[in-house]
């Protein structure tokens, strides 16, 4: 198996991480070399083995129905990279 | 007293309780090393000031019952701290400020305990050796030029360099243990569920455990008791009965049976760790334990699989780093180029790779042959656990294939560097608790560490066990403060 | 089984197209808090003022579930006759937003809380059922606004993590009016239920319609797309119109049909395809590693059962039984919860000898044009329930006639007042004494003799002047069966 430079743009087209063809071409390199050693994983027959998610063997547990924030906008706000006192600021979005 | 920073976490609470020590006393000499010891670059975040201030106000009320009274201690920059800068190693959140504390932290506050800053890591703990750290590497205090191990590296080189008498890293993949033995110190991965994951900055949620990094066993178990809590604010806390683990501490461990797991005896694993295993092997039965040989057959396709789920759950952890609420953001000619142009500029090569893979994995068309067969294989990998505690206690491996190795040597070969982590990451696909304990030096000096990993929840018995060895190895870690002029 | 009603077809010369329709109707838990979040979940606050550090995503935030919204899908999916399964699974769906503060959405993907039920639907030509997939319970995204900085998009997450229960049809629906009738439905059961209040315009139910068209008899799907987000069911109708004929267009000029999203723009009343291809979408799903398996028992199911109040269907059944009103007059008075119990109530306070009847006819005529008018709801009637009983009450014991009952109705209005009292007042009250109309009616044939002798000899049309001229004469309060007795009688 091989990851070429079309799949790497994709991958970074979903992870929205920018990539030159530079960057693209060290990246499918390492890649290629991680997967390769991933791929030992084929050795294994799993047919009847149930994927494990969660070491924990216990089920969710819940939370009653109260509200307990109160307005804490500042705090949410405070770190935001885009000043404005009421929302978070990004880009113009064009639908 | 002028040793106060080679005293153990134990000796200087008992200081502080008898009075021979004012916490302030304490704090300024460990500030006072933490100045001299800038070219450690153990710090991110030094928080010296407020924390003079904070010993004074415990030294004119004093608490004696808490179980870290007026303890100074500096913890991996992966843990959110409230008003302090929390940065997880990474230029996305160089100038995050949380208005919110992590339960670990609060708890060693809580106890008494006083924070004196933030140590390096790398980058969102991902790595085996500090050096992918947006703050630069860290220098081993074992000697110059040497990695201290990772992604705890700031944590296990301020405890190693006596920086701080204790403190806390994070492990998901080995990252508390792996620099725990490359420093000579002691590291504690404690029980998936054990400590509260709230506040702690996310790799791999289904692995990551935060836990104590300390001189020795008794110490270890003391900061394990504070920091070990049920949280209902992390829907996977378990809510078992926590011992006192350093009260219950004992060097009794007569009877045990300990498991020697054939598949632990990696090709190309240096000699010298292999002697180590067969020391610490004579040491446990010189202890009283029994001796078991066993099996975990998967053992070899646990970092494959851990390097399909560490990265799948990291792309996704991470996608919450994306310039809007908090952290680094780019200038970008719309939403989209913000986005990618942030996240390029904002994260480092290794997390850009790791994220690149677990997008990969999770992919449409790929999800079955990796992720899937990856969650299959750690299943396998569990049961294989499973199997071998019906017959032993508790199972002994070398920490590490190797001892530290050079700043430099494998950062451009991410496959080696991943191997780093072959003996620690089985322990965390299945959940357990290991500790790793200085058991040794190689040829250069450099220490070597031995694994004693546990039963689920069952961290008195590795932490006894690893008390009893302790006693018999009698390490000496050989530090000659060469990073202080 | 289902009985093809209501034909919705698209005719192009020889060919006739039907119109195969699927709901995904998101609708929001009526919850105090937030699905994984303790944010209040209270509509209009002001801009990201009930934002948790967990709604917002920071560093190290966790999700825990509430226990109610839990509880709130069971009893929806108990509501839609469905399967409960007693282990579900959050996953994450994973893409990049500015009001997706996570990267991702808290869902459930393979394994949902709800599995497949049914609704049935009264169309006018009979009953028709239709499949419910599945039902599972998601987090809210936040809402990006364009319109108030020229420059930039503005990010209020005051929805961000707010839960939803994500409706899912089989694509049984084949019109727009079934696509009414559906939404209609859904909502009635869940009101009934209290699991969502079904404010469309707040945005607590809105749909995602799946749209595909093909030759009628036709057994294979055509290439669906999907509307995304239309939040009025007149809206739902008219995408579906504009959708189903632009497929069909396609098709008839021998092109073929993208599978993709499209948006209903409300303006142009048209849809239009809403992302490029190429930005193709892979949510990358896979279990949520901060929540565990959701496991419920079933005591836990069963306890919910008991708190299950009667639904629709049943109370509609009841209501013919025990009633006697028509199919069509039990559809109308359930539909509606709140109208369900204004009827309850009108029938109790009537007392033992009721006219129920009266009292529906009353209720879908009179008093709906007036909540019409006034564009009120019935839980905000203007009469209650009980003065509007003893109005039907009054005239059922014939103490006014029903011409004055109409006249009371409009006096009650004003501050719910009590009819007898207006009766009483206004000197209301019917005239039923015989000797009083005997006199009355004696002097108008007396003042009439001539139209009284034409209808002797045979000219029967002007018995109705002689009632009109006796009620107007009584003011309009006299007893018109007695009237019409005392007058065949004389004349």
């Amino acid at each position: 198996m091989s990851i070429d430079l079309k799949t790497i743009k994709h991958i970074s087209k979903l992870s929205r991480i920018s990539v030159d063809e530079q960057k693209a071409e060290k990246l499918a390199g390492d890649l290629n070399s991680i997967f390769n050693f991933i791929e030992k994983l084929n050795e294994l027959n799993t047919d009847n083995v149930e994927p494990l998610t969660s070491v924990s063997e216990t089920t969710l547990k819940f939370r009653s129905d109260e509200v307990k924030n109160q307005n804490i906008r500042e705090q949410i706000i405070k770190n935001s990279p885009e000043e404005n006192e009421d929302f978070f600021v990004v880009p113009k979005v064009v639908e | 007293m002028s040793d106060i920073t080679s005293q153990s976490l134990t000796s200087l609470v008992n200081n502080i309780k008898e009075k021979k020590l004012s916490s302030e006393e304490v704090t300024k000499a460990f500030v006072d090393r933490s100045e001299k010891s800038k070219e450690l670059n153990s710090y991110i975040t030094e928080d010296f000031s407020n924390a003079i201030d904070k010993a004074k106000k415990f030294d004119e009320k004093p608490n004696f019952d808490l179980k870290l009274p007026g303890i100074p201690m500096a913890v991996k920059d992966l843990f959110c701290t409230k008003d302090i800068r929390t940065t997880a190693g990474s230029k996305i959140l160089e100038n995050f400020i949380p208005t919110y504390e992590s339960t670990v932290t609060q708890n060693i506050w809580n106890e008494g305990g006083i924070l004196l800053g933030k140590l390096n890591c790398d980058e969102f703990a991902m790595g085996s050796s500090n050096e992918t750290s947006f703050y630069g590497n860290v220098q081993n205090p074992i000697d110059k030029g040497l990695v201290p191990g990772g992604s705890s590296g700031g944590s296990a080189a301020a405890v190693s360099g006596q920086l701080t008498p204790i403190t806390i890293g994070t492990d998901t993949g080995g990252s508390i243990r792996q620099p725990a033995s490359f420093t000579g110190t002691v590291g504690l991965k404690p029980t998936y569920g054990s400590c509260s994951r709230y506040g702690i900055v996310a790799f791999a949620s289904s692995l990551d455990q935060a836990g104590p990094m300390s001189q020795n066993v008794e110490d270890c178990a003391l900061l394990q008791e504070v920091i070990s809590s049920y949280d209902e604010k992390d829907s996977t806390s378990i809510d078992f009965k926590r011992d006192q683990y350093s009260k219950d501490l004992t060097r009794d461990i007569k009877g045990k049976k300990i498991g020697i797991p054939k598949e632990y005896r990696v090709d190309g694993m240096p000699k010298e760790i292999e002697e180590l295993w067969k020391k610490g092997i004579e040491y446990a039965k010189d202890c009283g334990a029994e001796i078991i040989d066993i099996s975990l057959p998967n053992t070899s396709y646990a970092l494959p699989t851990y390097y399909i789920v560490a990265p799948a759950e990291a792309s996704s952890n991470l996608a919450r780093y994306d310039g809007v609420k908090y952290g680094f953001r780019a200038k970008g000619e719309n939403l989209i180029d913000m986005y990618e142009k942030t996240r390029s500029e904002g994260f480092g090569a290794e997390v850009q790779r790791r994220i690149m893979i677990g997008t990969y994995v999770l992919s449409s068309g790929y999800y079955d042959a990796y992720y899937l067969k990856a969650q299959k294989v750690r299943k396998l990998i569990k049961n294989d656990f499973d199997e071998a505690y019906k017959k032993v206690d508790a199972i002994l491996t070398p920490s590490t294939p190797s001892s530290a190795f050079k700043i430099g040597e494998k950062k451009n070969d991410p496959v080696s560097m991943y191997l780093n982590d072959i003996f620690t990451v089985p322990v965390n696909l299945a959940g357990l608790p290991a500790i790793s304990i200085p058991a040794g030096h190689d040829a250069a000096g450099y220490p070597l560490g031995l694994q004693i990993i546990g039963k689920a929840f069952r961290e008195q018995e590795i932490l006894n066990l690893a008390y009893a060895m302790e006693d018999k190895i009698n390490f000496k870690n050989k530090i000659n403060d060469w990073w202080i002029k | 089984m289902t009985k093809e009603n209501s034909e919705y077809l698209i005719e192009r010369y020889d060919n006739v197209y039907e119109v195969v329709i699927g709901l995904e109707v998101h609708a929001q838990v009526t919850s105090n808090s937030k699905l994984f979040s303790s944010s209040s979940t209270k509509f209009g606050a002001e801009p990201n003022t009930q934002v948790s550090l967990v709604d917002a995503a920071f560093p190290g935030m966790l999700p825990v579930i509430n226990a109610f919204c839990v509880k709130q899908a069971i009893k929806t999916g108990i509501g839609l006759r469905a399967q409960i399964n007693k282990k579900s699974v959050f996953d994450r769906k994973n893409y990049f937003y500015a009001d997706l503060p996570q990267g991702y959405q808290i869902s459930q993907f393979k394994y949902p809380i709800v599995g497949e039920g049914k609704v049935v639907l009264d169309m006018p030509n009979g009953q028709k059922e239709i499949g419910i997939e599945r039902l599972h319970l998601e987090q809210d995204a936040g809402k990006s606004i364009h319109d108030i900085d020229p420059q930039n998009t503005l990010v209020d997450l005051n929805r961000s993590g707010v839960a939803l229960m994500e409706i899912v049809s089989k694509p049984d629906l084949r019109s727009p009016d079934e696509v009414s009738a559906y939404i209609k439905k859904l909502r009635s059961i869940m009101r009934y239920l209290g699991t969502c209040d079904g404010n469309m315009q707040e945005g607590s139910l809105r749909a995602d319609v799946n749209v595909s068209v093909r030759l009628k008899d036709s057994k294979e799907l055509g290439t669906r797309c999907e509307i995304k987000n239309v939040n009025s069911i007149k809206f739902m109708q008219m995408a579906i119109d504009y959708e189903a004929n632009r497929q069909v267009d396609l098709i008839e000029e021998g092109k073929s049909i993208d599978q993709e999203t499209r948006l209903f723009d409300t303006k142009k009343n048209e849809t239009r395809s809403m992302r490029s291809k190429e930005d193709a979408h892979d949510y990358r799903y896979f279990p949520d590693p901060d929540l565990l398996p959701l496991e419920v028992t079933d005591e836990f199911i069963e306890n919910l059962k008991k708190d299950i109040p009667e639904l629709p269907d049943d109370k509609k059944k009841r209501f013919i039984d025990e009633f006697k009103v028509s199919p069509y007059e039990a559809t109308i008075l359930v539909s509606d919860i709140d109208t369900a119990k204004y009827f309850e109530e009108v029938v109790a306070k009537m007392g033992k000898n009721k006219d129920i009847k009266l009292a529906v006819n009353w209720i879908t005529g009179e008093l709906f044009a007036v909540l019409n008018n006034k564009n009120l709801d019935i839980s905000q009637s203007p009469i209650s329930a009980k003065n509007l009983a003893k109005l039907v009450n009054l005239i059922k014991n014939e103490t006014i006639s029903g011409k004055i009952a109409k006249t009371i109705f409009e006096l009650m209005m004003d501050g719910d007042k009590d009819p007898q009292i207006i009766v009483e007042e206004k000197g209301l009250k019917q005239e039923s004494d015989p000797k009083a109309l005997e006199a009355l009616i004696d002097k108008i044939i007396d003042d009439n003799r001539e139209k009284a002798i034409e209808y002797k000899n045979g000219k029967e049309k002007l018995f109705g002047f002689f009632v009109g001229q006796a009620m107007k004469a009584s003011g309009g309060k006299a007893n018109p069966q007695l009237i019409n007795e005392i007058l065949k009688k004389k004349l």
